[in-house]
């Protein structure tokens, strides 16, 4: 394979790396060609960020050659690579809070004599103005958004001179403007003669940003297409190996009936800053209540809240019972209260790990966190769990040696299967999902919006917070957008549009009163 | 640019992951390999350092250990005294509540353990026995309930808490050694109850005193059982256990995070005291400063190495108590310092502990790398 015209950035020849049994890349061929943007394209488990954590010095390969700019070199370590002008920016960032942009820029770098912070900083501003980034050199980590943080990783990168950049799935933390500029930023390095490889899943960011697209399956190299050749629908076949279909089945909500109705919540965090301002809306039963907004508007307090996990200063939140049609006011309640009062309430925190699952434990340990109480013994029931385990394992086609082994060590596409069949499972009343996508690929994505779509059809009432407005529009009922804590708006799903919605995520609702 | 150069600057050992877990019979083969490789590198640090032949001082070891019935036993007393103590630390540790305050709960145990035998000794041996298991307990778990209800309520600093609680405890054994001085201006109590042995844990397997601790076997397995039980089967145990691994995921479970904190430290305390009692009633007979000795941190390796098994802590407590003893018959043996033949436990431990590494990971060398 030599490309014509341009010359390659990085040729890799036969990379391969194995896993113990799992052939995570096997004897793949691919190349970057000087000054473009090349999205790399796979579901998960596909092998990308292997291959990638390969450029950038963090696995080794077990065969196979890497050439940058035309030479064969041996990427050991980190340094390896920056040595060789590559810098890789990563899905979870790792920049030290305390320290200002410039100082976790510099962080790390070997220098002769003493340091001189000064003349680093001017370097960051130099490059921070010759791209356009929107951060100041002396800010600190933890005043900045997540777009900043991402961009010191981006001039942390440039900073030491690279001049190909790996960006791993950089959207997912990004609002579409925050997505826009970015994208703005990367044509502005291509055009400063950088060569660029963006992981991601969203199709429509390939098509928007990148100039050839490279396909991994199942550990293997498929092909690659000019993205001006391409579109969706070609992408996902490629990717997936069979045609999919991409739009999601919506049926009208049958009966519904308010389920649980939110009345003027207002609720603040540790720190006393308000986090949900007089937030009212209902969620019927048979519906899907979408929840659109910038990262961190809201939401996360506003399901945990709903959840008895956060401290609710004022207003109501009931439950209308379908059993017994009496309300409950859940203000005040602790999940295991609210279990007690008898309210199904099934939730996939945006947090996997970190609050819905235990790491350590395997499928059946976790699946015994919603039924441990269960029976009056003081010891636990294990065959139940263990039966679900098994059912979900074989009918949400979870990748796993055992029920047993650690979901800490599964992939976040099996994870979200582990907690969302789950939750599925306690046959609830109240579904709510916070960015239950996230990170998966197209297969993984559509599997859960069906699932979705089956429990409303059952006359679950189901909250989905999502991040990506197209698959709010297709898949939701109605939608609450917030923005700052406020509700600005309650819209039909199915007749607004996608920059209506934009708009209204940006807006609030003092300033519409003004 | 000296990328030519590097070429052939590969990375001579490649380490990932394992992607499955390793058989239960794979992981001990290579737990057993370290320690066999452990003797062979405290056998060359022997000869370097004292010059000694290797096999002659492991014999004295074995010899120091389990040389004479009477070492057996005082090898399995004291092992027993240490599992009780780690099995008691295990579900704190497993909650990630740094209980470093064994010694003090010891330390109360045993002073609650003293006490009845002073003040109590007209009882009936049995009842006398049985309360002083409880009253031991009950002191233990007061020096635990103390900092877990600080934790639960104001979120204080577990570690430092214990900790300090220990030198409450060993303050409060002075001024009871003080009190209960024997023979006046000894600075010690003495062997309590020596006449009529009132409140001493009897032998098992034949009449009289201090031939077999079988009771303190019995006891002390009892408690590990029934903590395997908790630990593995119980509500509260897999309560313990998703609490170590997320608080988050504990409230979101509905378990009443704050609560089980308290619960399992006053348990963890509780049991310390209860190893408190052991010591006293079925060791020592005494009590002083130095009853703990050290134990209540020693215990923590022991359930550390065992990743809170409570069975597996049998199998390490024996190990360390072994190289403790042994360690000292060396020591007395061939004129060493005890530090030499501590270097021996050092390094036996280090390659237990390095163990773990290739349990979990898979190292290749690349020295043979075939290039097609």
């Amino acid at each position: 394979m030599i490309a014509l015209g341009a010359a390659c950035a990085i040729k890799m020849e036969n990379i391969t790396k194995r896993f113990g049994k799992v052939v995570a890349n096997d004897h793949i061929c691919m190349e970057l060609r000087e000054g473009e943007i090349l999205s790399l394209l796979g579901e998960n488990g596909s092998g990308k960020t292997t291959l990638m954590n390969q450029l950038s010095g963090i696995y080794f390969p077990d065969e196979g050659q890497i050439y940058v700019h035309g030479k064969p070199v041996t990427i050991a370590s980190p340094k390896d690579a920056f040595d060789n002008g590559i810098g890789m920016i990563h899905q979870h960032f790792k920049l030290v809070d305390v320290f200002t942009a410039t100082e976790n820029i510099v962080l790390g770098l070997e220098g002769e004599g003493s340091f001189d912070l000064k003349k680093a900083s001017e370097k960051v501003s130099e490059i921070c103005s010759r791209y356009g980034f929107d951060i100041k050199p002396d800010q600190k980590i933890y005043d900045m958004s997540v777009s900043q943080k991402q961009t010191v990783e981006i001039v942390k990168v440039l900073y030491r001179g690279a001049d190909i950049l790996i960006l791993d799935e950089p959207t997912a933390v990004l609002t579409p403007q925050e997505t826009d500029k970015l994208f703005d930023i990367m044509r502005a390095m291509k055009k400063d003669g950088k060569s660029l490889i963006i992981i991601t899943h969203k199709l429509h960011e390939v098509l928007d940003v990148s100039d050839r697209v490279a396909v991994l399956r199942k550990g293997e190299y498929i092909g690659d297409v000019m993205t001006k050749d391409a579109d969706q629908q070609s992408l996902t076949d490629m990717m997936v190996g069979h045609s999919v279909l991409l739009n999601i089945d919506r049926p009208e909500p049958v009966d519904p009936k308010p389920r649980l109705e939110l009345r003027n919540l207002t609720v603040y965090d540790e720190l006393g800053v308000k986090r949900l301002d007089d937030v009212s809306f209902t969620l019927n039963s048979g519906e899907i209540l979408g929840i659109a907004g910038v990262a961190g508007s809201g939401q996360k307090e506003l399901l945990e809240s709903i959840a008895g996990l956060y401290p609710v200063r004022s207003g109501e939140i009931l439950f209308h019972d379908p059993k017994s049609g009496a309300d409950k006011n859940l203000v005040g309640m602790d999940p295991l209260d609210i279990k007690k009062a008898g309210v199904g309430m099934a939730f996939v925190p945006e947090d996997r790990l970190g609050m819905g699952l235990v790491g350590s434990m395997g499928m059946t340990g976790n699946m015994m966190l919603r039924s441990w109480r269960k029976g009056k013994s003081v010891f636990v029931d294990r065959k139940g769990p263990e039966q679900l385990a098994n059912s979900i394992w074989k009918n949400l086609e979870v990748v796993t040696p055992s029920t047993s082994f650690p979901v800490r060590r599964m992939s976040g596409g099996n994870v979200q299967k582990v907690l969302v069949g789950r939750e599925i499972a306690q046959d609830p009343a109240v579904l709510m999902t916070a960015y239950a996508v996230r990170g998966l690929d197209i297969n993984t994505s559509y599997t859960i919006y069906n699932l979705l779509t089956a429990e409303k059809m059952k006359g679950v009432a189901v909250i989905y917070v999502g991040e990506d407005l197209d698959v709010l529009l297709e898949l939701c009922d109605r939608l609450v957008v917030l923005c700052g804590g406020q509700v600005s708006g309650i819209v039909d799903a199915r007749s607004i549009t996608k920059e209506e919605v934009g708009l209204l995520m940006t807006q609030h609702r003092k300033e519409e009163a003004v | 640019m000296s990328t030519v150069e590097k070429k052939n600057r590969e990375p001579m050992i490649l380490m990932s992951k394992r992607g499955e877990l390793l058989p239960a019979w794979k992981a001990w083969g290579i737990r057993v390999i370290a320690f066999l490789l452990s003797l062979v590198v405290s056998g060359i640090v022997i000869i370097s350092v004292s010059g000694l032949n290797p096999a002659a001082v492991f014999a004295t070891m074995l010899d120091g250990a389990v040389g004479t019935g009477k070492r057996i036993w005082v090898t399995i007393r004291d092992a027993m005294t240490l599992l009780c103590i780690a099995v008691g630390l295990a579900p704190a540790f497993k909650m990630r509540f740094w209980n470093i305050g064994a010694e003090g709960q010891i330390l109360v145990g045993g002073i609650a353990s003293a006490a009845c035998m002073i003040y109590l000794k007209s009882l009936p041996t049995v009842v006398l026995l049985l309360l002083m298991i409880v009253v031991s307990m009950i002191a233990g778990g007061i020096w635990g309930f103390l900092p877990g209800m600080f934790k639960a309520r104001w979120n204080t600093n577990e570690t430092l808490f214990t900790l300090m609680m220990n030198y409450i405890a060993i303050q409060l054994t002075s001024y009871f050694v003080a009190m209960w001085e024997n023979p006046f201006g000894s600075n010690s109590v003495g062997v309590i109850n020596s006449q009529g042995k009132q409140g001493w844990l009897p032998n098992l397997l034949s009449p009289g005193f201090n031939k077999d601790y079988g009771w303190n076997v019995i006891i002390v397995l009892a408690v590990t059982l029934v903590m395997y039980l908790y630990m593995n089967h119980s509500k509260h145990g897999y309560e313990i256990a998703v609490i170590g691994d997320s608080e988050n995921t504990a409230r979101y479970a509905g378990i009443r995070v704050n609560r089980a904190y308290v619960r399992t430290i006053v348990l963890s305390g509780a049991i310390c005291g209860l190893a408190g009692f052991v010591a006293v009633s079925g060791a020592s007979h005494t009590i002083s400063t130095s009853t703990a000795g050290g134990r209540g941190f020693t215990a923590i390796i022991v359930a550390w190495l065992a990743q809170f098994n409570s069975v597996v802590m049998i199998i390490f407590s024996f190990l360390l108590v072994f190289l403790q003893k042994g360690a000292q018959a060396i020591a007395s043996a061939y004129n060493l310092s005890q530090e030499v033949s501590e270097m021996i436990t050092g390094i036996i431990l280090f390659f237990l502990l390095g163990s773990e590494f290739f349990v979990n990971y898979t190292v290749r060398f690349n020295g043979r790398r075939s290039n097609k």
